[in-house]
This record gives structure tokens, sequence and C-alpha cells, in this order.
């Protein structure tokens, strides 16, 4: 204390204990679920470790909105969101819980189809139809990008259908991975093409 | 475009210090609750704060005003008791310095406001005084004296531990 002068109590404070992880943990937990009990949750999100590496999860109210690979940076992501939909961004596991589990069954190669409520916010007009599109296509099949533009009723669209599933919010559970190249090259995904091969590989298997 | 951050990123910057904050002006219960109560109205306020606001000086106004609820509300549920404890309840031994809480809990309250806010939370008087009210110099002395006393208080409770 001999240090200090007189009127400056900076020392005072300097060897408080740190707050400890836990009991922080904890309050963030308290208000999330507070949080999502007021309507205040906008945005909920939790990460998940599948064979395709870490997936960011995110949910409005509405329902699953976004699904991110790791490459594409989890804070990028979140401020994508907080940007387009709302900065009301908590991480609260609970909201997609039953997405986490869905996308377990389909990695342990027992679910072939998601049932769960998507919010499409975040896609519009020809891409957004591009996406309606692709449940169509059957699980452990594959279609191409100009069957697709055919699909969708304009067959010259093939490189917007290349960009729809580029910018797909919702990949996995809105089976982009499930479209490739006419010549049957896996083309660009993503998540990675490796993550492509993946995921057409476990779907051949079942 | 404003870029906001998401509001998890503002409770990983800022939880730590306004959790600190909410323990030196009250209750260990009491700044728990009040620490929830902040950060809810933060959220729920957050898409209009201006993006180039200071956030801890944003934040740390709401848990002023929280904290003077809380303890109004407290003064009005208080029924007297038989026996009074020896530390203010909640405090507890394990992860606190009790000495230095204690000696927080006997200063006036403005001292303590502008104690806490500006040595505890970083705030520079300015904003201090935007906080608890009056001019920025009136926060530097209330801070001082509040310094001065608890140097004072804390000290000799270091002592007698001897």
């Amino acid at each position: 204390m001999t240090t200090s002068t007189e009127g400056d109590g900076t020392d005072m404070f300097a060897n408080l204990p740190p707050i400890g992880d836990t009991e922080l943990q904890a309050l963030r937990d308290r208000l999330a679920a507070r949080a999502e009990a007021t309507d205040l949750l906008d945005v909920a999100y939790r990460t998940i470790d599948t064979p395709v590496g870490t997936l960011l999860l995110a949910a409005t109210p509405r329902g699953l909105v976004r699904i991110a690979y790791d490459r594409e940076g989890l804070d990028t992501v979140l401020s994508g969101l907080a940007a387009k939909l709302s900065p009301r961004i908590l991480s609260s596991p609970r909201r997609l819980d039953t997405a986490a589990r869905q996308i377990e069954e389909y990695f342990a190669g027992r679910r072939h189809q998601f049932d769960l409520p998507l919010d499409f916010s975040l896609s519009t007009g020809f891409r957004r139809l591009v996406l309606d599109a692709l449940p169509d296509i059957g699980y452990g099949h594959t279609a191409s990008y100009g069957a697709i533009a055919a699909a969708v009723g304009n067959p010259k669209a093939v490189r917007a259908v290349g960009t729809a599933c580029a910018t797909n919010p919702l990949p996995l559970v809105v089976p982009c991975h499930r479209v490739v190249r006419s010549n049957g090259v896996i083309g660009p995904y993503l998540g990675g093409t490796e993550a492509k091969k993946l995921l057409l590989n476990l779907e051949a298997a079942a | 475009m404003s870029t906001k951050q998401p509001f998890e990123q503002i409770v990983t910057e800022h939880g730590a210090t306004v959790l600190r904050v909410c323990r030196a002006v009250l209750s260990s219960v009491d700044a728990d609750d009040a620490w929830s109560e902040t950060f809810l109205s933060a959220l729920r306020a957050y898409p209009e704060l201006p993006a180039d606001a200071n956030v801890q000086a944003w934040l740390v106004t709401i848990a002023h005003r929280k904290a003077i609820d809380i303890t109004r509300a407290t003064a009005r549920a208080a029924v007297p008791v038989a026996d009074i404890p020896d530390r203010p309840s909640g405090w507890s031994t394990d992860h606190r310095d009790l000495d230095l809480a204690q000696s927080l809990a006997g200063l006036p309250d403005k001292q303590r406001h502008a104690v806490v806010y500006h040595y505890l939370a970083g705030l520079p008087y300015q904003d201090v005084a935007a906080v608890i009210g009056g001019s920025a110099d009136a926060a530097r002395r209330a801070a001082a004296d509040g310094i001065a006393t608890l140097r004072k208080t804390h000290a000799s409770g270091e002592a007698r531990k001897g």
C-alpha cells in the first residue's frame, strides 16, 4: 500500500479474486432462459461436433434459421445474423435440442429426413425457390445443377442454382450436398468438398 | 450499415465486470438478481443502442438503477429480526474479499458508487457523474473521500487479521 498516492484507490481492487467461470456461466444460463421466457431471444445458437467438424446451429422462435460450417467462421456468421436478423443473440442450447438430436441421428445413419421447423428469413427470391426444391432430391440420391434449374422452371439458370446452393443458410437439412455437376464431379460445397463427399458416402451406404 | 455485435459478445466482454460492480454495491444474492435484471434490460434495449455508444458505461448505468430498485425493495420488505448477523447475509467466505466488501458497505451511497464505478468498472469521472448525477469533479471528490475511508477501515481490518 505504500506505493499508492492519496486518492488513488486502484490498488484496493487489484487483488480481488477472479469471478469463477462456473458462477458466471450459471448466471448466463439463467439470462438465456429468462430471455426466452420474455420473448427477447431473437436468435439462439449452439455448436455441435459432427463427422464434418463443428457445426453452428442458430434458431429464431420460428425455427432453425442457420447451420454453419466451422470454415465459415463462427464470429463472422454470428455477426451476419446480428446484422440481418437481430443483435439479440445468445448462446442457448435448449431451443436447438431437437435439431441437434436429429443431426446426430442423421450422422448415425438412423435418420433419412429432417422434421424441423425452418425459418427461411435469410433466403429470398430465386434462391428461396431453389432451396424449396432441394428436399425433393431423396436421401441417397443426387441431381445436377441443370436438373434443379429445370425443376424450378428456369433451365438456363444453372449458375444461379449453383449460387443458391453456395449460399444455402441451412446446409445439411436443406440438402444442397445432393446437387452435383452433370459430369458426375462432386463440385464445390460450403462445408468443403471433403464434407460433401462424406455426406454422399454416408447416404450411399445406408 | 451499423455493425452491432451479437449480444452474447457483450455478455462475454462485460459480464464479469458487471457482476463485480453488483457485488460491490449489493449483497451476494441481490447482486446475482441485479446482474440478471441488468442484462435482461440491456438485451431488451440493445437494438436501439447507438452503434458508437460506450457499452460499459451503458451497462453500469443500468446496473446502478437496478441496484437502487433492489435496495429499495429490500428496505420495504425488511422486518425486524432478533439476531443481527455478524456479516451482511449472503457474503460467502470462499471467493470474496470480505473486509473490502464490508468496508464498501459502510460507505455513504454516493462515495461507494463513485469508488466502484471508477475503480472497479473503470469508468472515467465524466461517465461516473453521468451515472450517479452531479459533476465530474464531485464524483472525483466522492471517490477520493471513499478511498480514504476505505484505506482506514480496510487497513485496520488487515491489521486485526495480523
